[in-house]
């Protein structure tokens, strides 16, 4: 990425306020916003480089298999083909993971999941690298593929890798745990695998150095440093012969957080000694990166008659797949979240992570909240139908507040406004009722024709989630980000993934807030600076965000001792007003770039945030940073008789600290709200026997503009205390609780009890 | 590999006896599919896109017969003037992928791939269409029952072109509906194409993807021309029509995939020729009568 300035000229922003500079608060453009719309955007797939070689991966055809043989003799012999590598030619660690090292580089003994890379090839062309991998041959001896998480828990199957097949067990005990409730409702909730469905697929290109044999990687990521550090393992090189610079990303929500194709890529540039250019199809993809934990939970809520909420039980199975990935921490995630935005006091919680061999999943937007949400909201309509009472008032009955105790025993001490979050989504208008001659397109159904208004049955339905902000249990992400001012015109650098969200645009709204400029270029995304932790987990406006804003505020201070010591004054005096360095108790005043004429300023920061702990064997520990919540009312059309839907309407109010981009903040909401409704109705893939049999884009359905609905948002703005800008993340809670909250509006259109995502036509019609 | 840049049906039969393994291009939308999948290699191709002949239609008004080439693009069939005398294929055409897929796919591909999911073949099969083929020897045509012979399988000859389908136009109600698991841009689940001809008094219904091809449905027919006066406007009951789509449906044989269950594709074509009947027995609502 080249680095790019942006211009400052008026401009309104989303709500129509005209800001004539793109700092804090206001719709400041981002500068590869325009680049993408014009399809400029260089995006990782665009690499190349002179004498480049075409990369391709070999995968398993099956779930399970022992590994006879691998003959790449006639792959070799192919003109064209430069070089073919299997699980031999790895010269340091076999293996990798984020959190556990169990993954193999390429399969040697054994394959765990169909689509496990076995080989690779380079060669001068991608139809040539195609026609090598048909030429390796390969032995199998296929085994019979674990598929069920249960048979992994109860220890039933042979174990299918040397870890074990249980990843993590974590429980969450507190309280009473003989406790009976006036009312006790239970229920078992499933929730299928979901894909992140990024549209810009993994690609990279590797540059082998000239002489000390290191290697510099292109690659379109979510954390630089983190792949470096895998990478350098699996070759057995030191960090700094390593070298990453983000590529242009189109979307990642989790699923460029693992190794895909990044140890390969350099593998057969060190031996080749050749650029090499790698990237999947989307096909491939479905099979190149983790997805999202299939999930089955029992939930059992004890409340008093009036509703108040005494007690959850829970047992939480998530199917990791072949390899841990992040399903350990994805674990503690739902297990930690199962009672939701409520103030609950007693918990009965049992987690389970398993291996099979089914795809390995790890990372999606909500992170095993959105499985805990799924189940939890469930439940509280439900209890709200035992105890006589309306699903919002249950909800604002036990409303958590900032001060309750968690059932990890952690105190929430972050702004909570939860009640606020459900009466601001209340007071957002319902849809209009439809009229006696729709838009046949806008029925269920849509381009299909297939409903008359008749049809037609109309229901509402609540969500409401609480979800951690940041990483748990111990683990420091820090952020770093270097600030340089000279001549007003501020630079900076930081390895901060930008996969779509929009860093790149806050880092400069930050800088021209903080320090009065209007140029902020950005140096390349890369780890010639420290790292910046993962675009994860709703962090990087508050990490990379905090590292940026301590980054300019520390050049700040340095510019006011200069003015001061230049003027005679106290330094303390001197504020920043629009793009000028002011005398606040005198009449000085003059321009930042006058201020900082033929000097240099240049600071660098980590932020870092508080220390977290890991949780004890009862699940009890202040094992989470931060928390953000956010509610959901779903309307949908239902076509009863077919089982089809249509998402009419999701109002939302969001537990959001400050808004920092009003445009960005509504992007963000919307698109998450676009990708809840996926699994809410359509999105999954199919698996049967640990096969996928949809890895497509015709049989893998995601929302088209037909499918998505009208969106009503109300920003809840309290700002954080602990956080930097006050802002809280908001990347993950839109994608929470629209997805129980559309479900629930089936049920009520239906009368259907429905209690697995997606919702399927048939589990309408026979439900 | 060859690759014939053809400007007229002539010199596509020519080269299809010359190269009976090569791959027709029209619109790409399933060739290249498989091309980009690897289901297909890259073999000999007959490009069909500047053979303005496939694209031609016109009405023989003394037959009241439509022809309708085989290139003739779904975006077009859409419109006016081809949805006013079709609007069941409009319907269907509608309901194919995105506007750019409409803009370059067309029914000779529909036919040509032969899958039981092809959206516009439920109404070719309704209006019991013929199929013209042509060789280098000549010309034939046969009725698209006989054409479809199975999964992606067809009647026509390695060295045949697909030059077009014929169909008698109708008077009375004809509509289509399509259930798939998304609003839009998605592989039908089932489909289902009723026509009613007012004037010689028939309902044909036929469905797609709950069968190894298409299904019509003439038990079901034969059984409501039984019990309903269909010359003219029809009058039928709700009951009725529940009983009409419920023996309709007994005439499938759908299957589990990944797309759905053959439990609900058989609910859903039963509740879809419901519904079509009930639209041809309503006047004055949205539904359709072609002119």
């Amino acid at each position: 990425m080249t680095p790019s300035s942006s211009p400052t000229s008026t401009r309104s922003d989303v709500n129509g306020v005209v800001s004539s500079r793109g700092v804090l608060g206001v719709s400041a453009l981002r500068p590869d916003g325009i680049p993408k719309v014009q399809g400029r955007f260089a995006f990782s797939s665009d690499a190349w480089a002179d004498n480049m070689l075409w990369g391709a991966t070999l995968r398993s055809p099956h779930p399970h298999a022992k590994i006879r043989s691998i003959d790449v003799s006639r792959a070799l012999a192919i003109n064209g083909v430069s070089a073919v590598i299997t699980a031999d030619d790895v010269p340091g660690q076999l293996t990798y993971g984020l959190i556990t090292s169990d993954q193999p580089v390429f399969a040697r003994d054994v394959v765990r999941y169909a689509g496990e890379p076995v080989a690779a090839v380079a060669a001068d062309h991608p139809e040539t690298a195609r026609r090598a991998l048909d030429a390796i041959r390969v032995e199998y001896e296929v085994l019979a593929p674990l598929v069920d998480a249960e048979a992994a828990i109860a220890g039933s199957h042979p174990t299918i890798h040397p870890d074990g097949n249980v990843i993590r067990r974590q429980r969450v005990v507190r309280g009473d745990q003989t406790f009976i409730g006036d009312v006790v409702v239970e229920g078992t909730y499933e929730i299928g695998m979901q894909d992140q469905a990024f549209l810009g697929l993994e690609a990279a290109l590797a540059l082998p150095d000239d002489d000390n044999g290191g290697v510099e990687l292109f690659v379109a990521t979510q954390w630089l440093h983190e792949d470096q550090k895998q990478i350098a393992a699996c070759l057995n090189l030191p960090l700094d012969k390593v070298r990453l610079t983000l590529g242009g990303v189109g979307g990642a929500f989790g699923g460029r957080e693992d190794i895909s194709l990044q140890v390969h890529c350099c593998l057969l540039a060190l031996k080749t000694g050749r650029p090499i250019k790698m990237q999947y199809g989307r096909e491939e993809s479905f099979f190149g990166h983790i997805h999202r934990h299939p999930a089955r939970i029992f939930m059992r809520h004890h409340a008093d008659r009036d509703g108040t909420l005494r007690r959850v039980e829970a047992r939480v199975v998530l199917d990791g797949g072949a390899y841990a990935s992040t399903s350990s921490a994805v674990l503690i995630n739902a297990v930690t979240h199962m009672q939701g935005p409520y103030k609950c006091d007693i918990a009965t919680v049992d987690g389970y992570a398993v291996r099979s061999n089914n795809p390995p999943c790890g990372a999606m937007r909500g992170f095993g909240v959105v499985q805990a949400c799924f189940a939890h909201e469930s439940q509280m309509d439900k209890l709200a139908v035992a105890c006589g009472m309306d699903p919002v008032d249950i909800r604002l009955k036990n409303a958590m507040r900032t001060g309750d105790k968690l059932i990890t025993g952690q105190t929430m001490d972050s702004v909570a406004p939860v009640e606020r979050c459900i009466r601001e989504t209340a007071a957002l208008p319902l849809p209009p009722l439809l009229p006696e001659e729709p838009d046949v397109l806008q029925l269920p159904g849509g381009s299909g024709l297939t409903a008359r208004r008749s049809n037609v049955k109309r229901g509402v339905g609540w969500g409401v989630s609480i979800k951690n902000l940041m990483y748990s249990e111990g683990f420091d992400d820090y952020a770093t980000a270097r600030c340089r001012l000279s001549n007003g015109i501020v630079t900076l650098q930081f390895a901060t993934a930008e996969v779509g969200q929009g860093f790149v645009v806050l880092a400069q709204q930050i800088a021209r807030s903080v320090l009065g400029v209007d140029t902020v270029l950005l140096e390349p995304i890369s780890t010639a600076i420290g790292s910046a932790g993962s675009t994860s987990a709703s962090r990087q406006t508050w990490m990379s965000g905090g590292a940026v804003d301590g980054a300019c505020r520390v050049v700040r201070e340095r510019l006011f001792e200069h003015v001061a010591q230049r003027h005679g004054l106290d330094p303390l005096r001197l504020v920043i007003e629009g793009t000028d360095v002011v005398d606040s108790m005198g009449s000085l005043r003059f321009s930042v770039a006058e201020a900082s004429r033929d000097l240099v300023f240049d600071e660098t920061f980590e932020h870092h945030h508080r220390a977290t702990e890991e949780l004890d064997e009862n699940g009890q520990g202040n094992c989470h940073v931060a928390f953000a919540f956010v509610a959901h009312r779903a309307v949908v059309d239902v076509d009863v008789d077919l089982g089809l839907v249509k998402v009419v309407q999701v109002a939302t109010a969001q537990d959001v600290g400050r808004v920092l981009n009003p445009l960005a903040a509504l992007g963000q909401v919307e698109g998450g709200i676009a990708q809840g409704l996926g699994l809410a109705v359509m999105e999954e893939i199919v698996l049967v026997d640990g096969k996928m049999r949809n890895p497509s884009f015709t049989d893998y359905l995601l929302p088209t503009a037909l499918d998505a609905p009208d969106v009503l948002v109300s920003m809840i703005e309290e700002p954080e205390p602990q956080a930097p800008l006050g802002a809280k993340g908001i990347g993950e809670p839109p994608c929470i609780s629209v997805t129980p909250a559309i479900v629930a509006a089936i049920r009520d259109a239906t009368g259907k009890d429905l209690s697995r995502v997606p919702v399927r036509p048939q589990d309408i019609v026979f439900g | 590999m060859t690759v014939v840049n053809a400007t007229s049906i002539d010199e596509v039969v020519d080269a299809l006896r010359r190269l009976p393994q090569a791959r027709l291009l029209q619109g790409g939308t399933d060739v290249m599919v498989e091309i980009n999948l690897n289901r297909a290699g890259a073999g000999d191709v007959i490009a069909l896109r500047q053979v303005s002949e496939l694209r031609r239609w016109y009405v023989d008004e003394e037959s009241r017969t439509l022809h309708l080439g085989a290139g003739v693009p779904y975006a077009e069939l859409e419109r006016s003037p081809l949805c006013n005398l079709l609007p069941a294929l409009a319907e269907a055409a509608r309901t194919v992928g995105s506007p750019q897929i409409r803009a370059a796919g067309s029914l000779g591909g529909n036919l040509g791939t032969c899958s039981p999911a092809g959206d516009g073949l439920p109404v070719l099969s309704a209006y019991d269409a013929m199929v013209h083929l042509r060789n280098a020897d000549g010309s034939r045509q046969m009725s698209i029952h006989d054409f479809m012979v199975g999964v992606k399988r067809n009647a026509s000859a390695a060295d045949e072109l697909i030059t077009g389908i014929s169909m008698q136009l109708t008077r009375g109600f004809q509509g289509y509906a399509k259930v798939g698991t998304r609003n839009a841009m998605v592989i039908s689940v089932a489909s289902a194409c009723l026509v009613h001809d007012s004037e010689r008094g028939s309902i044909r219904v036929a469905f797609g993807a709950v069968a190894p091809t298409i299904v019509r449905a003439r038990n079901a027919e034969a059984w409501l021309a039984e019990n309903v006066e269909l010359v003219g406007a029809i009058d039928v009951s709700g009951r009725l029509a529940r009983e009409f789509g419920e023996r309709a449906a007994t005439e499938c044989t759908p299957i589990d995939d990944h797309r759905s269950t053959a439990a609900y594709r058989r609910h859903a074509v039963s509740v879809l020729a419901e519904r079509l009947l009930l639209r041809a027995a309503t006047p004055n609502t949205t539904g359709n009568r072609a002119s």
